[in-house]
This record gives C-alpha cells, structure tokens and sequence, in this order.
C-alpha cells in the first residue's frame, strides 16, 4: 500500500491553475490526429537519465518505439514499464483504434516531459517549453492529445 | 501535468488527462482529466492486459464529448500496488568467494538480468553506471554503511543515481526470476528487504544521513516508504 502514503504526502503540494480553464472543441474523434505527451521523462537516446528540475522536453518518434524511461523519482513502479511500454506510451493501443476507425490517425510524432517538478509554478513549462511542445505537435496537425503521468 | 495539459490547450489542442494524484488534478484544472486510482508508474492499469489498457482510454476519450470544462471523473476500478508482498525470487549461487558478499549477489545476477534485458529490449539502468558496473558499485556502497567517509570511497557520480542504477538492475533481474508480470512494487520490496544490496543501501543511507551528505542524497536513494529504521519492520 505504498502508493497510499505516496499520494497522502503529493496531495499536499502545491498547483499551478489558470484563471480560465482553456477550452478547444475537437473534431469527432474518428477524424482527430492523436498524439501521446507523457510526464515519465522518456527518451529515444538511451539515456536513463533525467535531472530533477529539467523542465525541457524531448520529441518522440512513434515509428522507432525503443523508449528509454529516465524519470529521477524512485517512488513508483517501473517493473510494469520494462514489460509493456504500453502502460505508459499506448501507441500500440492507439494503432489499434486507429485501425478500428475509433480515431483518425496516430501522430508520427509524441512528445515527453518529466512530471515531479520542484517549481510547480512550471514557468519554463508555461512560457517555453509547453508552447515549444505544442507547435511541434501542431506542426504534426495533432488534434487531440492524451497526457500520460508516472 | 495538469497545467501542461492547459498549456496545449491553450495552444490550440484538445487534451484529456490520465490522472494518479487526485488533489493535484483538482488544484490544476486541467480541461479534462480521468482520474485512475492505479499503481504510480502504471497510468494505464495492467501491463501486458490490452483489453483493460483499451477500457482506459475508451473512458479518457470519451471525456471529449463534454461541452465545458474542468472535466474529473473516476475511473471505476481501482488497483492497489502489491508493496506488502514482495517478490518471491531465489537468486542463484554464484562462486564469488573474494568478492563481499553483497557484490557477488549482484555479479551472480548480472546473466540473469541480461535475459529480461534480452526479452524486454529496455532497461532504466545507467543514470550514472552500466549494468556492468553496478556490482563494484555495490561494494562501494557497502564500505559507506560499515563507516567510511562517503566522499572518499570513489563513488563514479551522485548516490541518489547510483542507488538508483542499482535498485533497478535488481528490480529487472528480478522478472527473470518470477512467472508472469509482478504486482507493482513487490519487486522494490523484495529488493530493499530481501536482497544483500538492498540491506547495503539501506544501512548506507543511515551513513550518508550521519555523514550529512545532504537531504537530496538520503530522500531519494529509495523509495520513501523503503525506508526504515535497523530492527523496525514499519515505514517511518
């Protein structure tokens, strides 16, 4: 039940809010372009390795899928990571509802932050590198983005 | 993640959440968010079980269709981690009799963890060392639990990745030497109270606390419901 007292001591940090909720109505789903954009601090460059505080991103070819996780917390599985790289990343999930018509397409390209952040005002992730992310993805004609924690 | 979430949105993209900490959802607001009460490290539930993994993001998705926002709803089906339950593994022998006992553990796991490297294709070792490396890494660790001055004993980089490059190497050793996909946690509990190294990096943690390395070290060398007390059976 370590995940309980994990929660118990995260639920007390402080967030970082808008004052409006931004609000964008996509198109029906079996027409949306869909990309992934995960907080687990992956990586296509087999570095296992990523510095608390980094607030930068890497992009994420969805067609290599050998996905280095480097995430600098210990307090979370990552033996369900090392089987399936699906519990984190579900592209082949995402391939499936693809070919089933559920969604338009997959995008070619995802994108990977690292969650855990020591300054939960995120400024570099809010004026930087969050809009950075964003133009690649639309650049890409994403629609729909599913964010995915650790 | 909840305020990236809004700034894509704010960008021009649709975006729904996986959440795992509830009252961080709540206080970010992100426009949409499915909240899964699910091992940390497993937002999408149960790896290796596509069916569930398609259960979840039917449900994510079809937070699309609200019309406003903030969106937050629960997941129906909770899962627990399996940390009180660890791992029941047997580390085979190994004939490294010169070596301390804690490096020849984890030099007789080196082969076997290859072979989950082998079938998986990933690995989350090499923050600061290969998997090569990490049984001398051991030693060095075990020479800072029996009192050595931590600066002093050649550590290659920080202790917090160092213990990290370890705990991992056992963790996926440790899927070589168990059937079937383990619960989350029971390989981190079999390591920390099961394992040579894992008695080594809690007994160095004490050290490094002692020797005032600093709380970056000592909190996050493990997990923070691993670490306990010599002689106490409860987290702190």
């Amino acid at each position: 039940m370590s995940d309980k007292v994990v929660r118990k001591l995260l639920s007390r940090l402080e967030g970082y809010s808008f004052d409006e909720v931004p609000w964008v109505s996509p198109k029906p789903l079996s027409e949306c372009r869909v990309a992934v954009v995960t907080t687990a601090g992956l990586n296509q460059e087999g570095n296992a390795d990523w510095n608390p505080g980094d607030q930068g991103f890497t992009v994420l070819s969805g067609e290599e899928r050998n996905f280095t996780l480097g995430h600098f917390s210990p307090n979370f599985d990552r033996t369900g990571w090392i089987v399936d790289s699906n519990i984190v990343i579900p592209l082949d999930r995402l391939d499936e509802m693809a070919a089933e018509g559920k969604i338009g397409s997959v995008a070619k390209t995802h994108i990977s932050f690292m969650g855990a952040q020591p300054d939960h005002t995120l400024e570099t992730i809010r004026l930087d590198t969050g809009p950075a992310a964003a133009k690649i993805l639309l650049e890409d004609e994403v629609d729909v983005v599913l964010l995915t924690p650790v | 993640m909840g305020t990236l979430a809004s700034v894509l949105e704010q960008s021009g993209i649709a975006t729904v959440a996986i959440s795992i900490i509830r009252e961080q959802i709540e206080a970010t607001q992100p426009p949409r968010a499915l909240h899964c009460e699910f091992p940390l490290g497993r937002p999408l539930g149960k790896p290796g079980d596509s069916k569930f993994q398609q259960q979840v993001l039917d449900a994510a998705f079809d937070l699309l269709n609200a019309e406003s926002g903030p969106v937050l709803v629960d997941y129906p089906e909770e899962i627990s981690d399996d940390a009180d339950a660890p791992l029941s593994c047997t580390i085979p022998p190994a004939d490294h009799s010169d070596k301390h006992p804690a490096e020849a553990e984890a030099l007789g796991l080196l082969p076997i963890w290859r072979r989950t490297y082998e079938k998986y294709g990933r690995t989350t070792v090499g923050k600061a060392v290969t998997p090569e490396q990490v049984p001398e890494i051991v030693t060095l660790f075990a020479r800072i639990a029996d009192g050595e001055d931590w600066t002093s004993v050649g550590l290659p980089g920080d202790p917090t990745k160092l213990g990290a490059d370890i705990k991992n190497f056992y963790e996926e050793a440790s899927l070589s030497l168990s059937e079937g996909v383990p619960g989350a946690r029971q390989a981190e509990t079999w390591f920390v109270t099961q394992t040579k190294a894992g008695d080594v990096i809690q007994r160095a943690r004490i050290a490094l606390e002692k020797q005032e390395a600093g709380s970056y070290f000592t909190t996050y060398i493990l997990p923070l419901t691993q670490v306990r007390e010599p002689g106490s059976d409860t987290d702190e």
